[in-house]
């Protein structure tokens, strides 16, 4: 039994099931993040946990009471919403203390909660202003302060960061992070930005078509993706997946994969279990990171191959260079130093860290188990 | 070949823009000269108007035609003046205006807040009401009134009225709701407030521009009815535009036409007190929810 339990949960609409048997159990001071692309149910499941959206069948339970039918407001947490959803017609201070105030709580204990609240997330010389006066990460910062302030056993995030810009996201960003490992408070949090997932998450449960496609750490999501899916969505650049044959060189198995004139070049597995897959295509997956120069390449993977393909364009981005070719019949990204010698139009050596690499089934597009 | 000129969307040329504003200042003219007409004529004795000159300024002022008009002047048996009338119309439009509102509002809400199956087609039969003819609910309505034993008072009047103007006061709150954030509600809950708490609490405090919108309409359209009021009302309910009608259409004595003058222009004057005060709000409100939803 975990602190919060979703259990074998679905959402339908009508006849259109929307959410199909969601497992998922969050332990206390957990911070799960529900990723995905929109549509993904993400936001329904959320809903779902926070009460605003009913449950079509299994069990959503915070420390072990089930909390199906339960209102929102008995379910002692809090949300923090994309839009903020700040009362315009109330001063931040009121904003902070309004939930305080519908549960009963007497004025003192209201204003100490409002001012503790207030020094931790550095607002106290907004407390007396209306929302609609706030910048945008001032108004973040009074969303999470009204959902502090209730010290809820569970804390709902959906998309909090989404309408801030860039800048500002990434600061708030380690703000919330710092304010996770302050409180040691359960967070699940609905983004659809990957870094955020990855950065922020102690769990991540990757979701696409209503279903929970991997839940795990993640650097398991990033090194072990369960499928296709989840190894291109997690990552930036995505990872690269191509199209491959496996065949026995010195009954070892290696991928052969086309380069940009036709000819293949032989990657060997690290896998030895990939033997049984001895004549067969499979798709090959190669994160970015992972197709260097030479001199880059990783000095403790004791799988480096090389190989020389041809360089398509190049885009600087500053810290790296990122380089795409032509690879397996597709586009494929290579992150390089920022020194590198590429330039477009040009033969360059490779090194493929295969120690790295995946390989999926091309029929289920799930990951195969090495 | 043309000169070319500076004309913009926003600058027109010199010459353009003086044939435009002529054109609006005498049309203005042409709307104002009734109320020219009513004002110069209340202040003259009425010698001064049967003796001819209608437009003419008054050679001698005086205020005696509202006085009379508003105090003594016989309307029905006794002479009055319209002044129980206008506490009449005051006691009928105060109640009417604020319990349609406010129901206007309630409606808003639930049909946007807390939809449920049909909402939309309850919402489309509300509108409906804005629809139908005073004269068709008559009889109907003065058998109601019977039954409820409301008939000739003041409070019938106040029920007809709210019965008529909910219609209208749904239709603004929901549009103005229908673009009020979802999440804000959510939030609310989440924090634990109910039903009316969300809507005294979030809502009404947000609802400025458009209760305005339906004040305003509400005030001048109940304040200006003549046919509920000539229907409904008992002798000593009789709203201001009934008795108007009885003082200018006595057929006993002289024709007192500045008499007429004042009175009718004290039984405008509320609806454009309302106006003045609270007109700027008006097309703002009805704005609002336009451009999103």
């Amino acid at each position: 039994m975990g602190f919060l339990d979703i259990d074998n949960t679905t959402k339908s609409y009508g006849a259109v099931e929307v959410l199909h048997n969601v497992d998922i159990s969050v332990d206390e001071g957990e911070f799960l993040v529900l990723v995905g692309p929109s549509g993904c149910g993400k936001s329904t499941l959320l809903n779902m946990i926070a009460g605003l959206e009913d449950i079509s069948s299994g069990e959503i339970r915070i420390k072990d009471q089930i909390m199906n039918g339960v209102h929102p407001s008995k379910r002692n947490i809090a949300m923090v919403f994309q839009s903020y959803a700040l009362y315009p017609n109330m001063t931040v201070g009121q904003n902070i203390t309004f939930g305080l105030e519908m549960h009963g709580t007497p004025k003192p204990q209201r204003e100490k909660a409002m001012k503790d609240v207030a020094s931790l997330l550095q607002i106290d010389q907004l407390l007396d202003r209306k929302p609609g006066a706030l910048s945008g990460g001032q108004r973040q910062r009074v969303a999470m302060g009204r959902a502090l302030v209730r010290n809820p056993d569970v804390f709902l995030f959906d998309e909090p960061l989404s309408n801030l810009d860039a800048k500002l996201r990434v600061d708030m960003r380690t703000e919330i992070k710092k304010l996770h490992q302050k409180l040691g408070t359960t967070i699940v949090y609905v983004t659809h930005d990957q870094i955020e997932a990855m950065t922020l998450s102690t769990r991540i449960a990757v979701m696409y078509g209503g279903y929970v496609q991997q839940l795990g750490t993640p650097q398991e999501i990033y090194d072990s993706p369960a499928n296709i899916f989840v190894a291109t969505f997690m990552g930036s650049p995505a990872m690269n997946v191509v199209p491959a044959k496996v065949v026995l060189k010195n009954a070892k198995p290696v991928a052969l994969v086309a380069l940009h004139d036709g000819s293949t070049v032989s990657l060997p597995f690290s896998q030895d279990n990939m033997t049984a897959w001895d004549g067969r295509d499979i798709m090959l997956g190669i994160r970015p990171e992972t197709i260097t120069d030479e001199d880059a390449a990783d000095r403790n993977s004791s799988n480096i191959a090389r190989m020389t393909n041809r360089i398509v364009v190049t885009e600087p981005a500053g810290s790296d260079t990122f380089v795409t070719m032509t690879f397996g019949g597709k586009d494929v990204i290579a992150r390089m130093r920022s020194d590198a010698d590429v330039r477009a139009g040009a033969d360059f050596p490779f090194a493929v860290n295969m120690e790295k690499a995946v390989a999926f089934d091309p029929e289920t597009e799930m990951r195969i188990i090495p | 070949m043309s000169v070319a000129t500076q004309d913009t969307a926003i600058r027109t040329g010199r010459v353009t823009r003086t044939l435009i504003y002529l054109i609006l200042i005498l049309f203005a003219l042409f709307y104002m000269l009734p109320l020219y007409v009513m004002a110069v004529n209340s202040v003259k004795p009425l010698d001064e108007i049967t003796g001819g000159g209608m437009m003419n300024l008054p050679k001698v002022f005086t205020l005696e035609p509202w006085a009379k008009a508003w105090s003594y002047a016989q309307i029905g048996v006794d002479p009055t003046g319209l002044q129980p009338y206008f506490w009449n119309s005051i006691k009928m439009v105060v109640p009417a205006v604020a319990i349609s509102t406010v129901l206007g509002a309630l409606n808003g809400y639930v049909l946007t807040k807390w939809r449920f199956r049909g909402d939309t087609i309850l919402f489309g039969l509300m509108l409906f009401a804005c629809f139908i003819p005073f004269q068709i609910v008559l009889i109907p309505m003065a058998r109601m009134l019977g039954l409820m034993g409301m008939a000739g008072s003041t409070g019938g009047l106040v029920l007809v009225h709210v019965v008529y103007g909910i219609g209208f006061t749904t239709l603004y709150f929901r549009n103005y709701y229908a673009v009020f954030p979802t999440e804000l509600i959510r939030a609310a809950q989440i924090d634990g407030a109910g039903f009316f708490q969300i809507f005294w609490r979030i809502l009404l405090p947000s609802s400025g521009p458009i209760a305005v919108v339906s004040i305003i309409w509400q005030f001048t359209n109940i304040w200006n009815d003549f046919l509920f009021g000539a229907s409904f009302a008992g002798a000593d309910s009789q709203p201001m535009t009934v008795a108007l009608n009885n003082l200018v259409q006595s057929s006993t004595g002289v024709k007192e036409y500045n008499v007429h003058f004042a009175g009718a222009i004290l039984a405008a004057l509320p609806t454009l007190l309302v106006y003045v005060v609270a007109g700027r709000y008006f097309v703002r409100g009805l704005m609002a929810g336009s451009v999103k939803g």
